[in-house]
């Protein structure tokens, strides 16, 4: 009997999910990239900013999926100053329920990671999901930083999240291969591609984030450990030598002699 | 003081595992190797011709979680007294590095594509390949992930030798129910040829003149964006921004336009051949090589001149 009603207590639970999302803000991915005071600040000059893809198609989406099927609460989380709030609004017109804004900049992973550990610890989270890496630090840190934080288990590159009876099942991404796993919540995944597909807010959707609750959170004292110092942008490419199409043995020879990859 | 350098638990030492060790011992002299499963000792130990002093392995884990491998790594860097600690930015290093920064309080540097700069800062690529960044760590101890093919593996040493390793990685609550592994196929990001194709091959049929070609120069298949997501190609072939990011010696493109996209995933390849139909296409800008013609005359034709190339010089 014992038995039985823990599965149920279980079931229950893993259909009402509270579910953490950790959203970034990143350049729109047609930016052009520069830099600034001798190259030790990124340029945001006429940069638009964007929910990281990663975060929003993949983790959010897949978060507000399993809520429209099981219920729970979808709360999303960022660490950065005010101007941060208008990606906040538009991961909140997707369909997130709430949001939290740690008010600090996110110098570094570390840094970061541990402020949302830090939220996260006393909420009660059953999932806490992130993107696989921000398209500009592409570190794909935060997430084994946070499971790390508050051991919990960590699947990173999932690319499939179900939930069953007794837990989660996922599938990530290995060296050449997929692997089916499964694992208790709370859990920490970080998501990658084949989780979820895009979705567009809705007017709706855009109208009912503006009043959805944003809660703004005072940062705890953290040591960094890594600083970016400068950046650097790549040599220039020498121009484009075209190979007549008809004279293949021509390009075999180039690859070969001059580019000497083959 | 020594370096550590994890290489995953495997029957075979990935090229990725070479260059780890060849990146630590340029780092430092002592170089100790971590790993764990059922790797035989012969294989271990020739390790030691890439630069690791000693290898320490813990025959009695077979796993990957990254919560008992990070236990794992930590015991050994205590033992060895690391102050450096390096992994390949893979699949398990991303899972593992991060976790290792917190419990050792030891600053990440992740993706780094080259030996530590002069000052001590480490280049990372960052904004998806479009730039570089320099990281200083500000913790005693410094943990590097190394990009995928960002140096050769060179050979300085002798075999060395093999010692088994308590790693008490404790307790897991993950559990593997399966592993689906494709066959013969080189994993994207360790491959070294990449031929790709996109939109400009008009369907998935018409794929196997890029297989072909990928064969005959023993390279890895890849695709665009669009080709993932209309299912003609599997997700995990596409290469760019919100794919894979690949830095191949050699990539080649075949009907892809080469938008800004695409190029944040690719850009790090060493040589780039675009093929494509038109002239105006943003690819031949990034380009080193580039032919303006028909995918379905030039593929075959490449492939032809490529064949007679590997006869001539076996």
């Amino acid at each position: 009997m014992l038995h039985n009603i823990s599965v149920i207590f279980v079931s229950r639970k893993l259909k009402d999910m509270k579910i953490l999302v950790c959203i970034s803000k990143s350049p729109d991915t047609t930016s052009k990239i520069a830099f600034t005071n001798n190259n030790t600040a990124f340029d945001e000059n006429g940069i638009q900013y964007i929910v990281n893809p990663y975060d929003e198609w993949y983790a959010l989406v897949r978060a507000l999926e399993l809520k429209e099927a099981g219920g729970g609460q979808v709360t999303i989380i960022t660490v950065g100053g005010s101007a941060d709030e208008a990606v906040i609004r538009k991961a909140l017109a997707i369909g997130a329920d709430e949001a939290v804004r740690i008010d600090a900049d996110p110098v570094d992973a570390y840094f970061t990671a541990t402020q949302i550990a830090e939220y996260a610890k006393n909420e009660g989270f059953d999932l806490i999901l992130t993107g696989k890496e921000t398209i500009n630090y592409n570190g794909s840190q935060v997430a084994g930083m946070i499971a790390e934080s508050l051991d919990l288990p960590l699947i990173s590159l999932a690319t499939k999240l179900d939930v069953s009876d007794s837990g989660l099942v996922l599938e990530r991404e290995t060296t050449g291969g997929v692997e089916v796993i499964e694992v208790s919540t709370p859990a920490v995944i970080s998501c990658a591609k084949g989780m979820a597909e895009q979705r567009i807010p809705n007017m709706r959707g855009i109208m009912a984030a503006r009043t959805k609750p944003l809660q703004v959170v005072s940062p705890v004292s953290v040591e960094t450990l890594t600083a970016f110092v400068s950046y650097e942008m790549p040599d220039a490419k020498s121009a484009c030598k075209m190979i007549d199409p008809s004279n293949m043995d021509q390009l075999v020879e180039l690859l070969h002699n001059e580019a000497k990859v083959i | 003081m020594s370096v550590l350098v994890y290489i995953p638990s495997n029957n075979v030492l990935p090229k990725a595992a070479l260059e780890t060790v060849t990146y630590g011992k340029k780092i430092g002299q002592d170089v100790v190797v971590i790993t764990n499963g059922t790797a035989d000792d012969a294989m271990l130990s020739t390790l030691g011709v890439y630069g690791a002093s000693r290898v320490l392995i813990d025959r009695s884990y077979e796993g990957n979680d990254p919560q008992q491998l990070t236990r794992l790594i930590a015991n050994a860097a205590k033992t060895c007294n690391s102050s450096t600690i390096i992994f390949s930015h893979d699949v398990i290093g991303k899972a593992v590095a991060p976790r290792l920064s917190v419990r050792l309080k030891a600053g990440l540097v992740a993706g780094a594509v080259a030996l530590p700069n002069t000052d001590g800062t480490v280049k990372v690529n960052v904004f998806s390949g479009k730039s570089f960044g320099n990281v200083q760590v500000n913790s005693a101890v410094r943990i590097i992930s190394l990009l995928p093919n960002s140096i050769q593996p060179e050979q300085t040493g002798s075999s060395c030798s093999v010692e088994t390793f308590d790693g008490q990685v404790g307790s897991t609550s993950i559990v593997v129910k399966s592993t689906k592994k494709p066959e013969g196929e080189i994993p994207l990001p360790e491959a070294e040829l990449v031929v790709s194709a996109g939109r400009g091959l008009k369907g998935p049929e018409n794929w196997a003149m890029v297989e072909d070609l990928a064969k005959v120069l023993g390279a890895a298949t890849a695709c665009s964006r669009p080709v993932a997501d209309i299912g003609w190609r599997p997700h995990h072939e596409h290469v760019g921004q919100t794919g894979v990011a690949i830095r191949p010696n050699l990539y080649i493109a075949i009907g892809i336009s080469g938008a800004i996209q695409h190029l944040a995933g690719v850009n790090g390849s060493k040589t780039m051949v675009v093929i494509n139909t038109d002239p105006e296409a943003p690819f031949f800008k990034a380009a080193d090589y580039g032919i303006v013609g028909d995918a379905f005359e030039v593929v075959p034709k490449l492939t032809e001149a490529l064949k007679k190339f590997r006869e001539s010089s076996h």
